[in-house]
Protein backbone atom coordinates (compact mmCIF):
# COMPACT_ATOMS: atom_id res chain seq x y z
CA UNK A 1 0.00 0.00 0.00
CA UNK A 2 2.97 2.54 0.90
CA UNK A 3 4.42 1.97 -2.44
CA UNK A 4 1.72 2.34 -4.86
CA UNK A 5 0.69 5.60 -2.53
CA UNK A 6 4.52 6.75 -3.48
CA UNK A 7 3.90 6.49 -7.29
CA UNK A 8 0.79 8.64 -6.82
CA UNK A 9 -0.33 9.57 -10.23
CA UNK A 10 1.78 7.25 -12.42
CA UNK A 11 0.69 3.49 -13.02
CA UNK A 12 2.15 0.43 -14.23
CA UNK A 13 1.47 -0.55 -17.84
CA UNK A 14 3.08 -2.36 -20.52
CA UNK A 15 5.18 -0.25 -22.54
CA UNK A 16 2.97 -1.60 -25.76
CA UNK A 17 0.49 -0.27 -24.28
CA UNK A 18 -1.06 3.30 -24.70
CA UNK A 19 -4.33 3.50 -23.29
CA UNK A 20 -5.80 0.74 -20.38
CA UNK A 21 -9.43 1.02 -19.48
CA UNK A 22 -9.10 -0.30 -16.33
CA UNK A 23 -12.67 -1.45 -14.64
CA UNK A 24 -14.65 1.33 -16.09
CA UNK A 25 -18.34 2.05 -15.24
CA UNK A 26 -19.72 4.73 -16.69
CA UNK A 27 -23.03 5.96 -16.11
CA UNK A 28 -25.13 8.60 -17.76
CA UNK A 29 -27.42 9.83 -14.21
CA UNK A 30 -28.13 6.93 -12.16
CA UNK A 31 -28.11 4.88 -15.30
CA UNK A 32 -25.26 2.43 -16.07
CA UNK A 33 -24.58 2.51 -20.03
CA UNK A 34 -21.82 0.13 -20.22
CA UNK A 35 -19.82 -1.73 -17.15
CA UNK A 36 -16.71 -2.80 -16.13
CA UNK A 37 -14.43 -2.42 -19.16
CA UNK A 38 -10.92 -4.16 -18.81
CA UNK A 39 -8.81 -3.27 -22.43
CA UNK A 40 -5.41 -2.73 -23.36
CA UNK A 41 -5.26 -0.35 -26.45
CA UNK A 42 -1.39 -1.21 -28.40
CA UNK A 43 0.05 1.62 -29.34
CA UNK A 44 0.93 2.29 -33.12
CA UNK A 45 -2.31 -0.22 -34.02
CA UNK A 46 -5.42 0.48 -35.19
CA UNK A 47 -8.39 -0.97 -32.83
CA UNK A 48 -11.79 -1.52 -33.51
CA UNK A 49 -14.91 -1.11 -31.15
CA UNK A 50 -17.64 -2.98 -32.45
CA UNK A 51 -21.22 -4.46 -31.37
CA UNK A 52 -24.51 -3.67 -31.66
CA UNK A 53 -26.49 -0.16 -30.95
CA UNK A 54 -26.52 0.94 -27.00
CA UNK A 55 -23.97 -1.21 -26.30
CA UNK A 56 -21.57 1.58 -25.07
CA UNK A 57 -18.81 1.43 -27.59
CA UNK A 58 -19.09 5.30 -28.56
CA UNK A 59 -19.45 5.90 -24.62
CA UNK A 60 -15.74 4.57 -24.07
CA UNK A 61 -14.21 6.23 -26.96
CA UNK A 62 -15.80 9.12 -25.81
CA UNK A 63 -14.21 8.92 -22.33
CA UNK A 64 -11.03 8.55 -23.98
CA UNK A 65 -10.12 11.90 -24.20
CA UNK A 66 -12.92 13.03 -21.19
CA UNK A 67 -15.50 14.16 -24.12
CA UNK A 68 -17.93 12.40 -21.84
CA UNK A 69 -17.08 15.49 -19.92
CA UNK A 70 -19.30 18.14 -21.92
CA UNK A 71 -22.59 15.97 -20.98
CA UNK A 72 -24.12 16.16 -18.20
CA UNK A 73 -24.56 13.83 -15.43
CA UNK A 74 -22.22 11.76 -16.90
CA UNK A 75 -20.01 10.04 -14.41
CA UNK A 76 -16.72 7.69 -14.85
CA UNK A 77 -16.01 4.63 -12.35
CA UNK A 78 -12.51 2.70 -12.91
CA UNK A 79 -9.33 4.43 -14.44
CA UNK A 80 -8.35 5.42 -17.71
CA UNK A 81 -5.13 5.39 -18.45
CA UNK A 82 -2.51 7.08 -21.01
CA UNK A 83 1.25 6.20 -20.91
CA UNK A 84 0.40 5.51 -16.74
CA UNK A 85 -1.31 8.59 -16.03
CA UNK A 86 -4.81 7.92 -15.23
CA UNK A 87 -6.82 10.57 -17.48
CA UNK A 88 -9.69 11.18 -14.54
CA UNK A 89 -6.91 12.07 -11.79
CA UNK A 90 -7.48 14.97 -10.10
CA UNK A 91 -5.39 17.42 -11.34
CA UNK A 92 -5.62 16.66 -14.88
CA UNK A 93 -6.57 19.08 -17.20
CA UNK A 94 -9.03 17.84 -20.18
CA UNK A 95 -8.15 20.38 -22.70
CA UNK A 96 -4.29 18.97 -22.33
CA UNK A 97 -5.99 15.30 -23.17
CA UNK A 98 -7.53 16.84 -25.70
CA UNK A 99 -4.69 17.80 -27.42
CA UNK A 100 -2.65 14.61 -27.23
CA UNK A 101 -5.46 12.27 -27.45
CA UNK A 102 -7.74 13.97 -30.44
CA UNK A 103 -11.20 13.21 -32.20
CA UNK A 104 -12.96 12.61 -35.19
CA UNK A 105 -16.50 12.50 -35.43
CA UNK A 106 -19.90 10.46 -36.97
CA UNK A 107 -20.83 13.91 -38.68
CA UNK A 108 -17.91 15.83 -40.74
CA UNK A 109 -18.15 18.85 -38.95
CA UNK A 110 -15.61 21.60 -40.27
CA UNK A 111 -15.30 25.13 -38.69
CA UNK A 112 -17.13 27.59 -40.44
CA UNK A 113 -13.61 28.87 -41.96
CA UNK A 114 -11.22 28.76 -44.87
CA UNK A 115 -9.93 25.27 -45.25
CA UNK A 116 -6.53 26.51 -44.64
CA UNK A 117 -7.69 28.01 -41.14
CA UNK A 118 -9.73 24.67 -40.45
CA UNK A 119 -5.96 23.30 -40.43
CA UNK A 120 -4.20 25.99 -38.98
CA UNK A 121 -6.67 26.97 -36.18
CA UNK A 122 -5.83 23.97 -34.12
CA UNK A 123 -2.13 24.15 -34.61
CA UNK A 124 -2.32 27.79 -33.51
CA UNK A 125 -4.63 27.65 -30.24
CA UNK A 126 -1.43 25.05 -29.61
CA UNK A 127 1.43 27.08 -29.89
CA UNK A 128 2.68 25.90 -32.75
CA UNK A 129 5.59 28.21 -34.05
CA UNK A 130 7.17 26.92 -37.40
CA UNK A 131 5.90 26.59 -40.86
CA UNK A 132 2.02 26.98 -40.87
CA UNK A 133 2.05 26.45 -44.81
CA UNK A 134 4.23 23.39 -44.88
CA UNK A 135 1.85 22.06 -41.64
CA UNK A 136 -1.15 22.56 -43.56
CA UNK A 137 0.19 21.21 -46.99
CA UNK A 138 1.59 17.59 -44.95
CA UNK A 139 -1.73 17.19 -42.75
CA UNK A 140 -3.79 17.35 -45.84
CA UNK A 141 -1.39 15.66 -47.80
CA UNK A 142 -1.36 12.62 -44.96
CA UNK A 143 -5.22 12.74 -44.89
CA UNK A 144 -5.33 12.20 -48.60
CA UNK A 145 -7.46 14.87 -49.20
CA UNK A 146 -4.24 17.92 -50.55
CA UNK A 147 -5.17 16.74 -54.09
CA UNK A 148 -8.75 17.99 -54.34
CA UNK A 149 -8.55 20.97 -52.11
CA UNK A 150 -4.75 22.53 -53.33
CA UNK A 151 -6.30 24.96 -55.39
CA UNK A 152 -8.59 26.17 -52.92
CA UNK A 153 -7.49 26.81 -49.66
CA UNK A 154 -8.94 29.77 -48.96
CA UNK A 155 -12.68 28.85 -49.57
CA UNK A 156 -15.08 27.67 -46.83
CA UNK A 157 -15.08 24.02 -45.53
CA UNK A 158 -18.20 23.79 -46.04
CA UNK A 159 -17.19 23.83 -50.16
CA UNK A 160 -16.38 20.31 -49.93
CA UNK A 161 -18.21 17.27 -50.52
CA UNK A 162 -19.10 14.82 -47.24
CA UNK A 163 -15.61 12.82 -47.77
CA UNK A 164 -13.74 15.59 -48.47
CA UNK A 165 -15.35 17.16 -45.43
CA UNK A 166 -14.67 14.43 -43.19
CA UNK A 167 -10.73 13.68 -44.27
CA UNK A 168 -10.42 17.59 -43.32
CA UNK A 169 -11.64 16.86 -40.27
CA UNK A 170 -8.83 14.01 -40.01
CA UNK A 171 -6.45 16.50 -41.18
CA UNK A 172 -7.27 19.33 -38.80
CA UNK A 173 -6.76 16.62 -35.95
CA UNK A 174 -3.22 15.43 -37.53
CA UNK A 175 -2.35 18.76 -37.46
CA UNK A 176 -2.36 19.33 -33.31
CA UNK A 177 0.34 15.93 -34.03
CA UNK A 178 -1.93 13.97 -31.33
CA UNK A 179 -0.50 10.30 -30.12
CA UNK A 180 -3.38 8.76 -30.30
CA UNK A 181 -6.89 9.83 -32.93
CA UNK A 182 -10.24 8.49 -31.77
CA UNK A 183 -12.50 7.95 -34.39
CA UNK A 184 -16.89 7.71 -33.67
CA UNK A 185 -17.95 6.03 -36.68
CA UNK A 186 -16.18 8.49 -39.30
CA UNK A 187 -17.66 7.06 -42.22
CA UNK A 188 -21.55 6.49 -41.35
CA UNK A 189 -22.23 9.51 -42.79
CA UNK A 190 -20.20 8.64 -46.08
CA UNK A 191 -20.85 6.47 -49.40
CA UNK A 192 -18.45 3.58 -50.40
CA UNK A 193 -15.96 5.48 -52.50
CA UNK A 194 -14.94 7.83 -49.70
CA UNK A 195 -15.16 5.48 -47.12
CA UNK A 196 -12.93 3.36 -48.87
CA UNK A 197 -10.19 6.89 -49.48
CA UNK A 198 -10.66 7.32 -45.53
CA UNK A 199 -9.88 3.74 -44.83
CA UNK A 200 -6.79 3.97 -46.78
CA UNK A 201 -5.81 6.80 -45.19
CA UNK A 202 -6.31 4.98 -42.01
CA UNK A 203 -3.34 2.41 -42.95
CA UNK A 204 -1.32 5.42 -43.38
CA UNK A 205 -1.89 6.72 -40.39
CA UNK A 206 -1.41 4.07 -38.32
CA UNK A 207 2.54 4.10 -38.77
CA UNK A 208 2.43 7.71 -37.07
CA UNK A 209 -0.80 7.35 -34.50
CA UNK A 210 -2.48 4.97 -32.43
CA UNK A 211 -5.95 4.94 -33.82
CA UNK A 212 -9.06 3.54 -31.98
CA UNK A 213 -12.07 3.51 -34.22
CA UNK A 214 -15.76 2.81 -33.65
CA UNK A 215 -17.72 0.94 -36.34
CA UNK A 216 -20.94 -0.50 -37.44
CA UNK A 217 -19.66 -1.74 -39.85
CA UNK A 218 -17.84 -4.79 -39.49
CA UNK A 219 -16.43 -5.62 -42.66
CA UNK A 220 -14.96 -2.50 -41.85
CA UNK A 221 -13.25 -3.62 -39.26
CA UNK A 222 -11.79 -6.64 -40.51
CA UNK A 223 -10.26 -4.05 -43.26
CA UNK A 224 -8.71 -1.49 -41.12
CA UNK A 225 -7.94 -3.09 -37.63
CA UNK A 226 -5.68 -4.98 -35.99
CA UNK A 227 -7.37 -5.74 -32.99
CA UNK A 228 -11.30 -5.51 -32.30
CA UNK A 229 -13.06 -5.49 -29.15
CA UNK A 230 -16.77 -6.56 -29.38
CA UNK A 231 -19.12 -4.93 -27.04
CA UNK A 232 -22.69 -6.52 -26.19
CA UNK A 233 -25.62 -5.32 -24.05
CA UNK A 234 -27.97 -7.05 -22.13
CA UNK A 235 -31.06 -6.30 -20.02
CA UNK A 236 -30.54 -6.19 -16.34
CA UNK A 237 -33.19 -7.24 -13.97
CA UNK A 238 -35.21 -4.40 -12.37
CA UNK A 239 -33.16 -1.61 -14.42
CA UNK A 240 -35.08 0.31 -17.44
CA UNK A 241 -32.27 -0.38 -20.05
CA UNK A 242 -29.48 -2.33 -21.16
CA UNK A 243 -26.00 -1.96 -19.98
CA UNK A 244 -22.89 -2.50 -22.34
CA UNK A 245 -20.19 -4.61 -21.56
CA UNK A 246 -17.11 -6.33 -23.30
CA UNK A 247 -17.52 -9.14 -24.50
CA UNK A 248 -14.47 -10.09 -25.85
CA UNK A 249 -11.09 -7.96 -26.80
CA UNK A 250 -8.67 -9.80 -29.22
CA UNK A 251 -6.60 -9.49 -32.61
CA UNK A 252 -9.26 -8.80 -35.31
CA UNK A 253 -8.20 -12.18 -36.92
CA UNK A 254 -9.28 -13.99 -33.94
CA UNK A 255 -12.60 -12.13 -33.25
CA UNK A 256 -14.02 -12.75 -36.91
CA UNK A 257 -12.79 -16.66 -37.70
CA UNK A 258 -12.17 -18.63 -33.64
CA UNK A 259 -13.99 -16.43 -31.05
CA UNK A 260 -14.13 -17.61 -27.54
CA UNK A 261 -17.52 -16.46 -26.85
CA UNK A 262 -20.84 -17.95 -28.21
CA UNK A 263 -22.25 -13.63 -28.26
CA UNK A 264 -19.19 -13.01 -30.50
CA UNK A 265 -19.43 -15.72 -32.56
CA UNK A 266 -23.13 -15.05 -33.43
CA UNK A 267 -23.00 -11.33 -33.77
CA UNK A 268 -19.82 -11.88 -36.53
CA UNK A 269 -21.85 -14.06 -38.28
CA UNK A 270 -24.51 -11.84 -38.64
CA UNK A 271 -27.04 -13.93 -36.38
CA UNK A 272 -27.55 -10.53 -34.28
CA UNK A 273 -27.34 -7.07 -34.23
CA UNK B 1 -73.46 -2.41 -48.10
CA UNK B 2 -73.63 1.17 -48.37
CA UNK B 3 -70.49 3.60 -48.17
CA UNK B 4 -70.34 6.84 -45.98
CA UNK B 5 -69.49 8.46 -49.71
CA UNK B 6 -72.04 7.04 -51.58
CA UNK B 7 -72.15 10.05 -54.23
CA UNK B 8 -70.83 8.49 -56.72
CA UNK B 9 -72.37 8.31 -60.79
CA UNK B 10 -73.58 5.64 -62.15
CA UNK B 11 -70.12 4.93 -63.76
CA UNK B 12 -68.53 4.75 -60.12
CA UNK B 13 -66.49 8.27 -60.78
CA UNK B 14 -66.54 10.17 -58.26
CA UNK B 15 -67.90 13.49 -57.12
CA UNK B 16 -65.16 15.64 -56.15
CA UNK B 17 -66.20 19.27 -57.34
CA UNK B 18 -66.23 22.30 -55.04
CA UNK B 19 -69.15 22.71 -53.90
CA UNK B 20 -70.42 26.52 -52.35
CA UNK B 21 -73.43 25.85 -50.64
CA UNK B 22 -71.35 23.16 -48.04
CA UNK B 23 -71.60 24.43 -44.32
CA UNK B 24 -67.41 23.93 -44.16
CA UNK B 25 -66.91 25.74 -47.25
CA UNK B 26 -69.39 28.92 -45.85
CA UNK B 27 -68.17 28.92 -42.32
CA UNK B 28 -64.26 28.98 -44.10
CA UNK B 29 -65.34 31.95 -46.60
CA UNK B 30 -67.05 34.12 -43.34
CA UNK B 31 -63.86 33.55 -41.09
CA UNK B 32 -61.49 34.48 -43.77
CA UNK B 33 -63.58 37.62 -44.33
CA UNK B 34 -63.19 38.24 -40.70
CA UNK B 35 -59.61 37.62 -40.53
CA UNK B 36 -58.71 39.89 -43.14
CA UNK B 37 -60.82 42.69 -41.50
CA UNK B 38 -58.74 42.18 -38.43
CA UNK B 39 -55.49 42.43 -40.04
CA UNK B 40 -56.40 45.44 -41.82
CA UNK B 41 -57.62 47.20 -38.98
CA UNK B 42 -54.23 45.96 -37.11
CA UNK B 43 -52.11 47.55 -40.57
CA UNK B 44 -54.68 50.98 -40.57
CA UNK B 45 -52.31 52.39 -37.39
CA UNK B 46 -49.24 51.76 -38.71
CA UNK B 47 -49.94 53.68 -42.10
CA UNK B 48 -51.56 56.17 -40.28
CA UNK B 49 -49.03 57.33 -38.04
CA UNK B 50 -46.28 56.53 -40.92
CA UNK B 51 -48.01 58.62 -43.28
CA UNK B 52 -48.69 61.38 -41.13
CA UNK B 53 -45.47 62.03 -39.36
CA UNK B 54 -43.81 62.00 -43.45
CA UNK B 55 -46.79 64.24 -44.16
CA UNK B 56 -46.50 66.73 -41.89
CA UNK B 57 -42.76 66.51 -41.13
CA UNK B 58 -41.22 65.31 -44.39
CA UNK B 59 -42.47 68.69 -45.84
CA UNK B 60 -40.65 70.83 -43.87
CA UNK B 61 -37.19 69.23 -43.82
CA UNK B 62 -34.18 71.86 -44.94
CA UNK B 63 -30.72 72.27 -44.60
CA UNK B 64 -31.64 74.60 -41.52
CA UNK B 65 -32.92 71.62 -40.14
CA UNK B 66 -29.48 69.62 -39.55
CA UNK B 67 -27.22 72.50 -38.99
CA UNK B 68 -28.56 75.01 -36.68
CA UNK B 69 -30.20 75.27 -33.21
CA UNK B 70 -33.72 75.56 -32.43
CA UNK B 71 -34.45 78.62 -31.74
CA UNK B 72 -35.50 80.70 -28.20
CA UNK B 73 -39.79 80.63 -28.00
CA UNK B 74 -41.88 82.65 -29.44
CA UNK B 75 -38.94 83.36 -32.74
CA UNK B 76 -38.68 81.65 -36.15
CA UNK B 77 -35.65 80.18 -37.86
CA UNK B 78 -33.53 77.33 -36.95
CA UNK B 79 -33.46 73.57 -36.63
CA UNK B 80 -32.74 70.30 -34.54
CA UNK B 81 -29.26 69.97 -34.89
CA UNK B 82 -27.99 69.63 -31.27
CA UNK B 83 -31.13 67.03 -30.59
CA UNK B 84 -29.73 64.64 -34.06
CA UNK B 85 -26.28 64.76 -31.97
CA UNK B 86 -27.71 64.29 -29.22
CA UNK B 87 -29.69 61.02 -29.61
CA UNK B 88 -26.57 59.67 -31.57
CA UNK B 89 -24.58 60.58 -28.11
CA UNK B 90 -27.21 59.23 -25.31
CA UNK B 91 -27.57 56.23 -27.88
CA UNK B 92 -23.46 55.44 -28.55
CA UNK B 93 -23.32 55.87 -24.64
CA UNK B 94 -26.11 53.21 -24.20
CA UNK B 95 -25.00 50.83 -26.60
CA UNK B 96 -21.33 51.12 -25.07
CA UNK B 97 -22.67 50.19 -21.69
CA UNK B 98 -25.41 47.25 -23.07
CA UNK B 99 -23.45 45.40 -25.39
CA UNK B 100 -20.59 44.01 -23.16
CA UNK B 101 -22.73 43.50 -20.16
CA UNK B 102 -25.42 41.94 -22.36
CA UNK B 103 -23.13 40.16 -24.81
CA UNK B 104 -21.24 38.74 -21.33
CA UNK B 105 -24.24 37.90 -19.59
CA UNK B 106 -26.00 35.77 -23.00
CA UNK B 107 -22.52 33.97 -23.07
CA UNK B 108 -22.57 33.19 -19.28
CA UNK B 109 -26.33 31.75 -19.94
CA UNK B 110 -25.71 29.87 -23.10
CA UNK B 111 -22.06 28.43 -22.70
CA UNK B 112 -21.43 28.24 -18.81
CA UNK B 113 -24.39 27.75 -16.56
CA UNK B 114 -25.79 24.37 -16.73
CA UNK B 115 -29.47 25.52 -16.25
CA UNK B 116 -28.77 25.27 -12.68
CA UNK B 117 -31.57 28.32 -10.02
CA UNK B 118 -28.97 30.81 -10.85
CA UNK B 119 -29.30 30.78 -14.84
CA UNK B 120 -32.83 30.25 -14.48
CA UNK B 121 -33.55 32.98 -11.92
CA UNK B 122 -31.07 35.83 -14.60
CA UNK B 123 -33.24 34.23 -17.76
CA UNK B 124 -36.52 34.96 -15.39
CA UNK B 125 -34.79 38.28 -14.46
CA UNK B 126 -34.25 39.48 -18.04
CA UNK B 127 -37.64 38.84 -19.16
CA UNK B 128 -39.21 40.82 -16.41
CA UNK B 129 -36.92 43.45 -17.04
CA UNK B 130 -38.14 43.36 -20.31
CA UNK B 131 -41.63 43.93 -19.76
CA UNK B 132 -40.62 46.96 -17.48
CA UNK B 133 -42.07 50.32 -18.29
CA UNK B 134 -39.27 52.48 -19.81
CA UNK B 135 -40.22 55.25 -17.50
CA UNK B 136 -39.00 52.42 -14.23
CA UNK B 137 -35.76 52.75 -15.78
CA UNK B 138 -35.70 56.58 -16.06
CA UNK B 139 -37.03 57.11 -12.41
CA UNK B 140 -34.10 54.39 -11.53
CA UNK B 141 -31.61 56.19 -12.48
CA UNK B 142 -33.01 59.29 -11.70
CA UNK B 143 -32.83 57.85 -8.18
CA UNK B 144 -29.73 56.79 -8.11
CA UNK B 145 -27.63 58.47 -10.22
CA UNK B 146 -29.15 61.56 -10.70
CA UNK B 147 -30.23 63.34 -7.34
CA UNK B 148 -26.78 61.92 -5.40
CA UNK B 149 -24.56 63.45 -7.83
CA UNK B 150 -22.68 60.11 -7.86
CA UNK B 151 -20.62 61.30 -11.17
CA UNK B 152 -18.35 63.63 -10.17
CA UNK B 153 -21.50 66.20 -8.99
CA UNK B 154 -23.00 66.07 -11.97
CA UNK B 155 -26.87 66.02 -11.60
CA UNK B 156 -28.58 65.90 -15.27
CA UNK B 157 -26.19 64.22 -17.70
CA UNK B 158 -26.16 62.36 -21.89
CA UNK B 159 -24.13 59.68 -19.50
CA UNK B 160 -27.63 59.18 -16.89
CA UNK B 161 -29.60 59.44 -19.94
CA UNK B 162 -27.46 56.70 -22.01
CA UNK B 163 -27.56 54.48 -18.30
CA UNK B 164 -31.09 54.28 -18.09
CA UNK B 165 -31.21 53.61 -22.38
CA UNK B 166 -29.16 50.58 -21.36
CA UNK B 167 -31.35 49.24 -19.31
CA UNK B 168 -33.63 49.07 -21.02
CA UNK B 169 -31.25 47.83 -24.10
CA UNK B 170 -30.08 44.72 -21.49
CA UNK B 171 -32.61 42.60 -21.56
CA UNK B 172 -33.29 42.35 -25.61
CA UNK B 173 -28.97 42.04 -25.78
CA UNK B 174 -28.74 39.22 -23.26
CA UNK B 175 -31.75 37.59 -24.87
CA UNK B 176 -30.56 37.65 -28.28
CA UNK B 177 -27.45 36.11 -27.46
CA UNK B 178 -28.69 33.57 -25.45
CA UNK B 179 -30.77 32.81 -28.19
CA UNK B 180 -28.27 33.06 -30.90
CA UNK B 181 -25.64 30.89 -29.32
CA UNK B 182 -28.10 28.23 -28.49
CA UNK B 183 -28.61 28.05 -32.28
CA UNK B 184 -24.58 26.98 -32.67
CA UNK B 185 -24.54 23.80 -33.53
CA UNK B 186 -22.92 21.17 -30.74
CA UNK B 187 -20.86 19.66 -33.36
CA UNK B 188 -18.95 22.55 -33.36
CA UNK B 189 -17.96 23.16 -29.99
CA UNK B 190 -16.89 19.40 -29.83
CA UNK B 191 -14.84 19.66 -33.16
CA UNK B 192 -13.19 22.70 -31.35
CA UNK B 193 -12.39 21.25 -27.97
CA UNK B 194 -11.73 17.90 -29.88
CA UNK B 195 -8.51 19.89 -31.03
CA UNK B 196 -7.48 21.18 -28.06
CA UNK B 197 -9.30 24.38 -27.44
CA UNK B 198 -10.09 25.64 -24.19
CA UNK B 199 -13.74 26.48 -23.49
CA UNK B 200 -12.71 30.10 -23.45
CA UNK B 201 -10.98 29.89 -26.90
CA UNK B 202 -13.76 27.74 -27.93
CA UNK B 203 -16.07 30.55 -27.18
CA UNK B 204 -14.39 33.30 -28.74
CA UNK B 205 -12.43 31.66 -32.09
CA UNK B 206 -15.80 29.24 -32.66
CA UNK B 207 -18.84 29.91 -30.83
CA UNK B 208 -18.74 33.99 -30.81
CA UNK B 209 -18.17 34.49 -34.67
CA UNK B 210 -20.43 31.87 -35.98
CA UNK B 211 -23.20 33.68 -34.07
CA UNK B 212 -22.46 36.80 -34.78
CA UNK B 213 -25.20 37.46 -37.13
CA UNK B 214 -28.04 36.70 -34.98
CA UNK B 215 -26.34 38.92 -31.81
CA UNK B 216 -25.86 41.78 -33.94
CA UNK B 217 -29.25 42.08 -35.37
CA UNK B 218 -30.67 41.98 -32.03
CA UNK B 219 -28.43 44.78 -30.72
CA UNK B 220 -29.32 46.60 -33.37
CA UNK B 221 -32.57 46.46 -32.95
CA UNK B 222 -32.12 47.17 -29.01
CA UNK B 223 -30.67 50.37 -30.48
CA UNK B 224 -33.59 51.20 -32.35
CA UNK B 225 -35.48 50.53 -29.60
CA UNK B 226 -33.86 53.04 -27.37
CA UNK B 227 -32.97 55.51 -29.45
CA UNK B 228 -36.91 56.38 -29.69
CA UNK B 229 -37.29 56.58 -26.09
CA UNK B 230 -38.60 59.56 -23.74
CA UNK B 231 -39.64 58.86 -21.03
CA UNK B 232 -35.86 57.32 -19.35
CA UNK B 233 -34.60 60.92 -20.86
CA UNK B 234 -37.19 63.09 -19.47
CA UNK B 235 -35.32 63.40 -15.89
CA UNK B 236 -31.70 61.38 -17.06
CA UNK B 237 -30.68 63.59 -19.77
CA UNK B 238 -32.91 66.18 -19.52
CA UNK B 239 -33.50 68.66 -22.11
CA UNK B 240 -30.57 71.96 -24.12
CA UNK B 241 -31.26 74.04 -26.21
CA UNK B 242 -27.59 74.72 -26.61
CA UNK B 243 -25.27 72.91 -28.83
CA UNK B 244 -23.14 70.19 -26.30
CA UNK B 245 -19.35 70.36 -25.66
CA UNK B 246 -18.66 66.99 -26.94
CA UNK B 247 -14.97 67.75 -27.47
CA UNK B 248 -13.91 68.01 -23.89
CA UNK B 249 -15.79 65.50 -21.25
CA UNK B 250 -17.97 68.31 -20.23
CA UNK B 251 -20.35 67.90 -22.94
CA UNK B 252 -21.58 64.26 -21.53
CA UNK B 253 -21.79 65.53 -17.91
CA UNK B 254 -24.12 67.93 -18.96
CA UNK B 255 -27.99 67.59 -20.21
CA UNK B 256 -28.05 67.05 -23.43
CA UNK B 257 -30.72 67.70 -26.02
CA UNK B 258 -32.86 64.66 -27.83
CA UNK B 259 -35.15 64.24 -29.97
CA UNK B 260 -37.45 62.40 -28.44
CA UNK B 261 -37.54 64.71 -25.40
CA UNK B 262 -37.31 67.77 -28.37
CA UNK B 263 -40.71 66.22 -29.78
CA UNK B 264 -42.39 66.11 -26.02
CA UNK B 265 -41.53 69.68 -25.27
CA UNK B 266 -42.02 71.48 -28.54
CA UNK B 267 -45.30 69.53 -29.31
CA UNK B 268 -46.99 71.29 -26.67
CA UNK B 269 -45.58 74.70 -27.10
CA UNK B 270 -48.19 77.24 -27.73
CA UNK B 271 -45.69 78.51 -30.92
CA UNK B 272 -46.73 77.86 -34.86
CA UNK B 273 -42.48 77.14 -35.62
CA UNK B 274 -41.67 74.87 -32.65
CA UNK B 275 -44.31 72.66 -33.21
CA UNK B 276 -43.98 72.48 -36.44
CA UNK B 277 -40.13 71.78 -35.36
CA UNK B 278 -41.64 68.57 -33.34
CA UNK B 279 -43.06 67.05 -36.35
CA UNK B 280 -40.16 67.49 -38.47
CA UNK B 281 -37.82 65.88 -35.57
CA UNK B 282 -40.45 63.35 -34.99
CA UNK B 283 -40.03 62.33 -39.40
CA UNK B 284 -35.97 62.25 -38.62
CA UNK B 285 -36.62 59.71 -35.51
CA UNK B 286 -38.33 57.59 -37.57
CA UNK B 287 -36.83 57.84 -40.74
CA UNK B 288 -33.06 56.90 -38.28
CA UNK B 289 -34.92 53.99 -36.29
CA UNK B 290 -36.85 52.70 -39.68
CA UNK B 291 -32.55 52.66 -41.31
CA UNK B 292 -31.38 50.88 -38.07
CA UNK B 293 -34.38 47.75 -38.75
CA UNK B 294 -33.22 47.94 -42.24
CA UNK B 295 -29.67 47.48 -41.12
CA UNK B 296 -30.47 45.05 -39.28
CA UNK B 297 -32.59 42.71 -41.41
CA UNK B 298 -29.59 43.22 -44.17
CA UNK B 299 -27.59 41.80 -41.33
CA UNK B 300 -29.91 38.91 -41.46
CA UNK B 301 -29.76 38.55 -44.72
CA UNK B 302 -26.36 38.46 -45.12
CA UNK B 303 -25.58 35.98 -42.72
CA UNK B 304 -28.41 33.27 -44.76
CA UNK B 305 -25.58 33.63 -47.11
Amino acid sequence: MTTSQLQTEQHQVSDDTAISIQNVTISYGSYEAVKNVYCDVPRGKVTAFIGPSGCGKSTVLRSLNRMNDLIEGCSLKGRVLFDGVDLYGASVDPVEVRRRIGMVFQQPNPFPKSIYENIAFGARINGFTGDMDELVERSLRQAAVWDECKDKLNESGYSLSGGQQQRLCIARTIAIQPEVILMDEPCSALDPISTLKIEETMHELKKSFTIVIVTHNMQQAVRVSDMTAFYNAEAVEGGSGKVGYLVEFNETEKIFNSPQQQATQDYVSGRFG
Amino acid sequence: MTSLYSDRSSQGIPDLSYKPSLARNVGSRILTVIAGIFSAVAVLPLILVLGYVIVKGGSKISLALFTELPPPPGLDGGGIANAIVGTIVVTVVAALIAIPVGVGGGIFLAEYSSSGWFAQFIRFGTNVLSGVPSIIAGVFIYGTIVTSRVLFGNAYSALAGGMALSILMLPTVIKTTDEGLKLVSDDLRRAALGVGASRFVTIVRITLPTAFTPIATGVVLAIARAAGETAPLIFTALFSPFWSDLLSTDGIFAPIATLSVLIYNFAIMPYEFHNELAWSASFVLVVMILGLNLFSRWLARFAAK
